[in-house]
């Protein structure tokens, strides 16, 4: 029987806790200070622009418009296209990996306003006006940033298949770790907790993330 | 998938009439359950009418958790699994529920799939979801798993149909005493317990919830905790991650003069509904707790358990997610 893994003080998604909890005599002022993208609708869906007005999309090609690792694109897709397929097959993204399409192996992992969501369980549609970032977002052009190096160093790869999700899923850790509270390896083993990996390489993960969370990175490249 | 539209209403008034009157309209809020569906070929809607769509204040309760004046907490029906998880600190008396969201399914799912969702989502029997078979929950005329290979269904509460419920949520809220909101097609909202929300196989095997189309679940409360009340979840799977419970167990509980009161015990994944047993709580009420009365009380939950001959290993595995359940409410260290 597995011992449920000690979670406190693990860090905190993009949520505040004690954010999430209102008094009811201040719905009014809750009403003018809702900041929809990460606060209190982190399994939202797309942001429109007269959200007021009702709209019905589809079923032929629409337009959708969202920011893909920090630029603005937009895809003329049917309301039925996942996230993932617009990313690969519209947007020529191919860092996410379609694997088994059911939300069970997180190969297609990306963050959606900063938050690891499965884009073979989304529709394209639900990212409208919405920040996406896929394993290509991570660095800076050609150069990796200090979580990939890591994976480099710490042979974090084997075939490379679950790679993409396995960095979206530690990126968003350590994105979300408060400032200078260190990492342990359960809250490592439980970002990744959703990362199948059929080559098995999950120590080397966890040891690559240890070591970022660390700050003693060796030089990259080194 | 098949092709279909995507509406977005603002109001729940039109939201809900829309699919009360659109043929092959369904409501979507976090998708996962639907989109699954609908790639298994087993549902093919014309419209998602999206409850993420739904503005201003009706929007932003279904939303937003938030506590009354009285203390009873609100949890709108859109929040998601990974914030419920996170809430365990501060849902003194209530863990059970946190403990629940925070181990079911994986990181990535548990930022999308809603607690509304999480309750309504239909189960996970590999012959319901089988595209090809016409099993009883598909107009069949037999359950298909109970002369199948039915090493994940119901010990407890079976027949004619012995899937598990799939819901992991829906145990701690049983064992939590958990009232939901429901807003009808006329637009009156009824407050009923959590227990009345599922079907159980011998009243309709077709469904597991009592929601008409068009129905809308609003929101879930939780009660005033008692002082002093515990509670906790323990679940055993074949894989520590990213898979479904074998068994479950919830519990909630307080101490009174050395005594064990207001008991109550939900077991998940043994039964086509979240499963009461009062047996259990029979047994614990009243008591001082101890290692041996957590057995007893294990073995009394599963004196109703009738195994098929290819689950029977379900009943020690039940006794002993409820022992250890117990053993962590009542915060007496496990005796193996």
């Amino acid at each position: 029987m597995s011992e449920p893994a000690n979670r406190r003080g693990a860090p905190k998604g993009g949520l505040t806790r004690r954010g999430l909890f209102r008094g009811v005599g201040t719905a009014t002022l809750l009403g003018g200070c809702v900041d929809r993208t990460s606060t209190t609708d982190p399994g939202g869906h797309a942001v429109v622009d007269d959200a007021t007005a009702p709209a019905e999309l589809g079923p032929d090609r629409v337009p959708v418009r969202f920011t893909l690792n920090g630029e603005s694109v937009e895809a003329a897709v049917e309301p039925r296209t996942t996230l993932l397929d617009a990313l690969r097959l519209d947007l020529d993204t191919t860092g996410p990996k379609l694997v088994c399409d059911r939300g069970s192996c997180s190969a297609c992992l990306v963050l959606v306003d900063g938050l690891p969501r499965n884009s073979c369980m989304m529709l394209a549609h639900d990212v409208a006006g919405r920040e996406v970032t896929t394993v290509e977002g991570l660095s800076k052009g050609d150069e990796l940033s200090a979580l990939q190096h890591a994976f480099v160093r710490h042979d974090a790869l084997q075939c490379g298949f679950c790679t993409s999700g396995m960095l979206i899923s530690c990126a968003a850790l350590l994105r979300r770790r408060p400032k200078g509270e260190p990492l342990t390896a359960t809250q490592v083993q439980d970002a990744i907790a959703g990362n199948l990996c059929r080559c098995g390489t999950y120590p080397h993960v966890v040891a690559a993330v240890l070591e970022v969370a660390s700050g003693k990175t060796e030089r990259a490249g080194a | 998938m098949n092709r279909f539209t995507i509406v977005r209403i603002p109001s729940l008034k039109d939201a809900s009439n829309r699919v009360a009157t659109t043929q092959g309209a369904v409501l979507r809020a976090g998708g996962i359950d639907l989109l699954d569906h609908m790639k298994e070929g087993l549902q093919a809607p014309s419209e998602l009418v999206e409850l993420h769509a739904i503005g201003g204040d009706e929007g932003m309760k279904l939303r937003s958790m938030d506590v009354h004046g009285d203390g009873r907490r609100r949890l709108g029906a859109l929040v998601t699994l990974a914030q419920i998880a996170e809430l365990e600190e501060l849902f003194e008396g209530h863990q059970a529920l946190a403990q629940a969201a925070a181990h079911a399914a994986t990181p990535g799912i548990r930022n999308a799939a809603t607690l509304g969702g999480n309750l309504l989502q239909r189960p996970r029997c590999w012959y319901y979801r089988h595209v090809d078979l016409v099993c009883l929950k598909k107009g069949g005329d037999m359950c298909l798993a109970q002369t199948g290979d039915h090493r994940y269904h119901a010990i407890l509460g079976g027949g004619p149909s012995y899937i598990v419920h799939p819901s992991s949520l829906a145990g701690p809220l049983v064992a939590l005493e958990a009232t939901i909101d429901v807003r009808g097609v006329d637009g009156t909202v009824r407050t009923i317990a959590i227990e009345e929300l599922f079907v159980g196989p011998t009243v309709d095997p077709m469904r597991e919830h009592c929601l008409a189309p068009g129905e809308i679940l609003l929101s879930v409360t939780l009660p005033v905790p008692a002082p002093g009340q515990r509670s906790a979840h323990a679940m055993a799977k074949e894989k520590q991650s990213q898979d479904w419970p074998l068994a479950e167990a919830s519990v909630r509980l307080r101490m009174d003069g050395g005594k064990l009161r207001d008991v109550r015990v939900a077991l998940g994944h043994v039964a086509p509904v979240p499963w009461r047993s009062k047996e259990a709580e029979a047994a614990l009420e009243g008591q001082a707790p101890s290692a041996e009365l957590f057995a007893r009380a294990a073995q009394a939950a599963t004196g109703p358990a009738k195994p098929l001959p290819g689950n029977a290993y379900k009943v020690p595995l039940c006794q002993g997610v409820l022992r250890q359940a117990l053993h962590e409410a009542a915060q007496i260290p496990l005796p193996e």
